[in-house]
Formats: structure tokens, C-alpha cells, sequence
């Protein structure tokens, strides 16, 4: 479903390499966990995936089901299937949440060829995804994001992502700002969507959050590159040793 | 007004000289309307205001008044549907208000007109200051309107709505509102029109409005003048003890529309709220002036306007707090933010604090920004084209203040005319 191939990228500013020739293959179905020290290029691999303007790919490619997705803009990704659950969810004062929620999913309907949903099935979506991810209904009548603590932000990117059924799933750093309970919540949220058509790609720096979304396979991200992959154990040694192991060993 | 002596007359001060002459004998009012009449058209033959004047440096008027359209409509204009559902519509078609006065309970409406032919309304014709370059064009000519008033005590179930609507020509209307002490209304003023054949408008519109001791008034301007029309309005209002007055102002329309805001708390523990809307679009000239003055102690006042400027489009902010002596106590905050959104589009921003109370608190500030290009990654993130994604952070920026009058009658129904002015310049 995802291959990416020698992709080398920097930052548009200051021309910065980020992204150093780095290969990883996901296939549909698979859960695949990318983890990494700080600075080694995690979040910046989510954002060029998501088509951000900051970034260049100068070498390379990311093919999506096999086509090359270089070329289009972050509105026709998200509509072709993949999703970014954003580390930081941005708070945009004004724009109702429910009004955000209902345009998202109709332009990805109207970009599949299909019938805007009409209001009552709508809110019957919303408001089951809710329920499932224990948010208070209320909280969706505020402005997107805006006044909502970290884990209700981190609650809201995977109450998107249920309602907008990608098939290409980026998680970065989910877990990061979430307490026990609420990581479980997100997690269920999360497993509940593993499906054969589907890919999830989580970012994470711990160990923790593979507990509980068991990782197919696991790549450890270095300097921009994928430098080890594993199966789940790779996470647990990872946990029990740190990364100086495996950065020595590919050095 | 100013008392430069001008060179030499423009066409337009001729205009409205000769105009007046040929008008007077048709102009309602006493003895003591014709003094003021008198004064106002003096006024205007000393020159109308230029960069030179400090108030109006941002939108000369002399330079910007090109021509000066005949009196006479190029159309009839109908009645609209009112903003608000259900409300009480009070029609003044091409400067003239209607026969047919709708009976409310608590309130008492009269003509205009009548109030001019008896003179009753002769003392507020005054000036507000040197440089009334509005209130003289509109004192010189006004005809029609209406005097609403508002019993003590009168909680009004449905919302009113002044309509000043015209189709071509000149109109000059009077829109006067006292609201009784205790008493609850909504008032919206819709000021609009319909693009004339030759194409030309010249519209002045003075509101008074005089807010009763613990009254509550929310008095909404609609301006959704045609790109053919010239716009020269002023709101003036004194707010009493303990009462609050919300004026929500929306500019969406008009070549050249200039809407003062002047403004007086005159009794303790008034407060007013100040919410603007600048949509400006074309090559067209839109400027907000604000007086306020905070005249007794313990008065509070909020304001903030938010502008979304596009094509080549101008516009421009005075706001212009007057703290006086005694006025201890003050809480005043200003704030102008403005999402310039072409190269070509300007907007000018000039807060003014005058204090002379030593124990208050008062603050202004201002923005220019372009879209946030965190937010829009965002939205098209979740699979919003750019377009739509834009669309809606521009609605946003402006739909907060709107959000803001927490009524959601009254917030469902700006936010209509929102997507009306986006569906046709977005």
C-alpha cells in the first residue's frame, strides 16, 4: 500500500536534510510502528506524507497503492485515503467543529463520486464515533480544537480518522500528552479500525503505546534513515536497551 | 466643519448647493428646521472635509466625492425580507417612510417627516463636532424616517427592523430610537439598495438612539449597499446608568461608505460593545470612524472589528476613546484585526486614547495577517480543497465576532449574510 523509495527531503527555509535515503514498504492490513530518537525525522516523514508545503522531496518517492502521490496536494491525499493524526492538532478559532466535520467527509464523499450524507446520518456517525471514544458531545460544539486539553485534542484526530475511514493511517506521537485511561481509549479507537484494506503507520517514541496497538512490524528512524526493522520484539529490546544499541550496530 | 477656505468649488459642492436651492421649498419643517438647515448647507459651502482634516485623513471626502447624482430615484424599491424572522419591518423606500405605521405593543412610531414639519426634532439637527461633514449633508436635506419610542419598561418580543432602501438618486434619512429606562429591544438598521440605471446613489443616514437608565439595546447595521452607491452614515447614541448597549456593525457593500460611531456613556455602570465587520471587495473605499466618550465614572466599553480585505479594496479604522476627567474607573479595549488578503488591498488602522482620568484602564491594539498557513495545511489535511479550506478560515476569522453576541437567532442569521457576500466574492 505504501513504499517509499531512497526518499531524501529538506526544509523549503533553510534546505536542511531531514530525510537522508529512507526506504519502508507497508502493505494493506499491515501496522507497521516507526520508531526513533529525537531529531531523527518522524515527525517530518508524517508531515511530507501528508504533502506539507515546508517540505522538498528532492530524491525519491512515495508511491500510494503505486502511484507516486509527489505531485498532489495535501486536500487530494487526504481524499485518496490517507490520514495524519497530527502530533499537535492546530486550534482554529471560529471554525465550528461539527461544520469542519460535516464539510471534511462531504468533500472526500463528493471526491469518491458520492452523495453528501444527509443531516441525520451525519450526526448519527457523530455521534456514535463519540460515544466510542468517550467524548462528551458538547465538546464538539466548540470551535475546532480550540480549548480542548491535549488528550481530548489527541481524541478528536482519532474521531476524524474514524469518520473519514482512510486507508492510509499516520499516526504521529498519539500517545504523547494522554494519561493511562486515555490512552487506552485512543488505542481501542485505533485497533478497532485494523482492517485487510487498511494500512496504520504509528510514530512513537515509546514502547508503551505498542502494548496496546501491537505493531506488525517496527523501523527504527536515524538520522533520516530506516536503519534496523523487526517484528514486535524489535520494540521491546528497544525499550530494555535504548537506541545506542541499534545506532551502533548500523554505524 | 472645516474652515479651510476651499480654491474653488468641486462639482460636487456645487451639486449640493444648487440642489439645496432648488429643494428647500420641497424640504419638511418649522422656523427652527430651517435655522439648522441654514447652518448645515453654510457648512457645506465652506468646502467639504479633506486629508487636511484630522478625522477625515484617511478618506477625503472632498477628493473622493466625485459626482453627485439628481434627487430622483431611477427606480421603486420594495421592501425586503428582514434579517432577523418575524421582526417588524419599518420600510424607507427612496427616502420616504411609510404611511402604514405597524402597531407593537410598548412602542410608539411616528414619521419622520411630521417630526420635522413640527419642529420637534430641531435640537438634535446640531453639529456633533467641527468636522460633521455627515450630520451637515444629512441636517441640509433630510425628508423622512422614522421616531421609534420604546416605553419604560417594554421587554420587545419580536426584533425591529429599519429599512433604509433606495434605487438610484439621493436619499438623506433620520433614524431616531428611544428606549425607555428598563426596557429590552433588538434593532436592526438595514441600509441597501438596488444598482439605479445611471448608476449612481448618494445615501445619508443619521441614526440617534437614546439608551434609557438599566435598558438593554442590541441595534445591528446591515450594510449591504450596491457597488454604485455612496454611503454616509452616523450612529449616535448616549447610553444611560447601568445600561448596555451592543452595536453590531456589518460593512458589506458600497463604493465609498464612510460609518461613524459616536458614542457617550452618561450614566454609571453603562457599557457598550462595539463588533464591526469590514468585507471589503473591489475597488471600493470603507472607513469606520469611532468616537467614544467615556464621560462618568465606572463606564466599561469593548471593541473590536475584524476586516477581510480583498481586491482593491480600502479601508480604515479611527477609534477614538475619550476618557474624561471625572471619569474614574474606566475599563476600555479596543482591538482592529485585519486579514489582508491581496497585494492590492490596504487598510489603515488609527487608534486614538485621549485620558484625563488618572485611575482607569484602557488598551488598544491592531493586526494585519494573512492567512495562517498552519490552519490551512490543516484543513486540507482532512481533505478540504484549498479553495473551501481558505473560504472557511476567512468566514471564521470574521464569524467570531459574530459568535460572540451568543444569541443564535441573531448568530444564524449574520452568519446567512456571511455566506451571502462569500457566495459572491469568495
Amino acid at each position: 500500500m505504501l513504499e517509499i523509495k531512497n526518499l531524501h527531503a529538506r526544509i523549503v527555509d533553510d534546505g536542511t536534510e531531514i530525510i537522508r535515503g529512507l526506504n519502508l514498504t507497508v502493505k494493506a492490513g499491515e501496522v507497521a510502528a516507526i520508531m526513533g530518537p529525537n531529531g531523527s525525522g518522524k515527525s517530518t516523514l508524517s508531515y511530507i506524507l501528508a504533502g506539507r508545503e515546508d517540505y522538498e522531496v528532492t530524491e525519491g518517492d512515495i508511491l500510494y497503492n503505486g502511484q507516486s502521490i509527489l505531485e498532489m496536494d495535501p486536500a487530494e491525499r487526504a481524499t485518496a485515503g490517507i490520514f495524519l493524526a497530527f502530533q499537535y492538532p492546530m486550534e482554529i478559532p471560529g471554525v465550528a467543529t461539527m461544520e469542519f466535520l460535516k464539510v471534511a467527509m462531504n468533500e472526500q464523499r463528493k471526491a469518491r463520486g458520492e452523495e453528501p450524507l444527509k443531516v441525520p446520518e451525519f450526526l448519527k456517525r457523530v455521534k456514535e464515533a463519540a460515544a466510542s471514544l468517550s467524548m462528551d458531545m458538547n465538546m464538539l460544539k466548540r470551535p475546532l480544537n480550540v480549548g480542548f486539553s491535549g488528550g481530548e485534542k489527541k481524541r478528536a484526530e482519532i474521531l476524524q480518522m474514524k469518520l473519514l475511514e482512510p486507508k492510509l493511517c499516520v499516526l504521529d506521537e498519539t500517545d504523547s500528552g494522554l494519561d493511562i485511561d486515555a490512552l487506552k481509549i485512543v488505542s481501542d479507537g485505533v485497533n478497532a479500525l485494523r482492517s485487510p484494506d487498511r494500512a496504520i503507520v504509528v510514530i512513537t517514541h515509546y514502547q508503551r503505546l505498542l502494548e496496546h496497538i501491537v505493531p506488525d512490524s517496527v523501523h527504527v528512524l536515524y538520522k533520516g534513515q530506516v536503519i534496523k526493522s523487526g517484528d514486535k520484539s524489535l520494540a521491546l529490546d528497544l525499550e530494555a536497551n535504548g537506541y545506542a544499541g541499534v545506532i551502533g550496530e548500523a554505524a | 466643519m472645516n474652515m479651510h477656505a476651499q480654491p474653488q468649488r468641486t462639482l460636487a459642492e456645487t451639486a449640493l448647493i444648487d440642489a439645496f436651492g432648488e429643494r428647500l421649498s420641497l424640504l419638511p419643517g418649522d422656523g427652527a428646521v430651517m435655522v439648522k438647515r441654514d447652518d448645515a448647507i453654510e457648512a457645506i459651502k465652506h468646502g467639504l472635509p479633506t486629508r487636511r482634516v484630522e478625522s477625515w485623513h484617511y478618506t477625503d471626502l472632498r477628493r473622493l466625492l466625485t459626482k453627485v447624482p439628481a434627487f430622483e430615484a431611477g427606480a421603486v424599491v420594495k421592501a425586503l425580507a428582514p434579517v432577523l424572522e418575524g421582526s417588524a419591518v419599518m420600510p424607507v423606500l427612496n427616502g420616504v417612510s411609510n404611511a402604514k405605521l405597524p402597531e407593537i405593543e410598548g412602542v410608539t412610531v411616528q414619521r419622520l417627516s411630521e417630526k420635522l414639519t413640527d419642529g420637534s426634532v430641531a435640537p438634535g439637527l446640531d453639529p456633533y463636532g467641527d468636522d460633521d461633514a455627515i450630520g451637515a449633508l444629512n441636517t441640509a436635506f433630510v425628508a423622512d424616517g422614522y421616531f421609534v419610542d420604546i416605553a419604560d419598561g417594554a421587554v420587545l418580543e419580536k426584533p425591529v427592523e429599519l429599512q433604509n432602501l433606495q434605487a438610484g438618486g439621493q436619499s438623506h434619512v433620520r433614524l431616531l430610537a428611544r428606549v425607555g429606562a428598563g426596557a429590552k429591544a433588538i434593532v436592526v438598521e438595514r441600509q441597501a439598495g438596488e444598482a439605479s440605471e445611471d448608476g449612481e446613489a448618494l445615501v445619508s443616514s443619521v441614526s440617534q438612539l437614546v439608551v434609557g437608565d438599566g435598558a438593554e439595546v442590541t441595534w445591528l447595521i446591515v450594510q449591504e449597499q450596491p457597488d454604485t452607491a455612496t454611503h454616509l452614515a452616523q450612529f449616535k447614541a448616549h447610553i444611560g446608568k447601568d445600561a448596555k448597549l451592543t452595536l453590531f456593525v456589518m460593512n458589506a457593500g458600497g463604493r465609498l461608505v464612510r460609518q461613524e460611531v459616536v458614542v457617550r456613556t452618561t450614566g454609571e455602570g453603562a457599557d457598550f460593545k462595539l463588533r464591526g465587520i469590514n468585507l471589503l471587495a473591489g475597488e471600493t473605499h470603507t472607513d469606520t470612524t469611532m468616537v467614544l466618550d467615556h464621560a462618568v465614572p465606572h463606564t466599561t466599553s469593548t471593541e473590536v472589528i475584524r476586516n477581510v480585505v480583498t481586491g482593491k479594496a480600502r479601508g480604515v479604522f479611527q477609534g477614538r476613546i475619550n476618557v474624561h476627567q471625572y471619569a474614574q474607573k474606566t475599563n476600555a479595549k479596543m482591538a482592529c484585526n485585519t486579514l489582508l488578503l491581496s497585494d492590492d488591498g490596504e487598510f489603515s488602522t488609527k487608534p486614538e486614547l485621549e485620558i484625563f482620568a488618572d485611575d482607569v484602564v484602557c488598551g488598544h491594539g491592531a493586526t494585519v495577517t494573512e492567512i495562517d498557513h498552519n490552519h490551512l495545511f490543516y484543513l486540507m489535511a482532512r481533505g478540504i480543497d484549498e479553495k473551501s479550506a481558505r473560504g472557511l478560515l476567512v468566514k471564521a476569522f470574521v464569524a467570531e465576532v459574530i459568535e460572540e453576541l451568543d444569541d443564535e437567532a441573531l448568530v444564524e442569521a449574520l452568519e446567512e449574510r456571511l455566506d451571502g457576500w462569500f457566495s459572491t466574492h469568495g
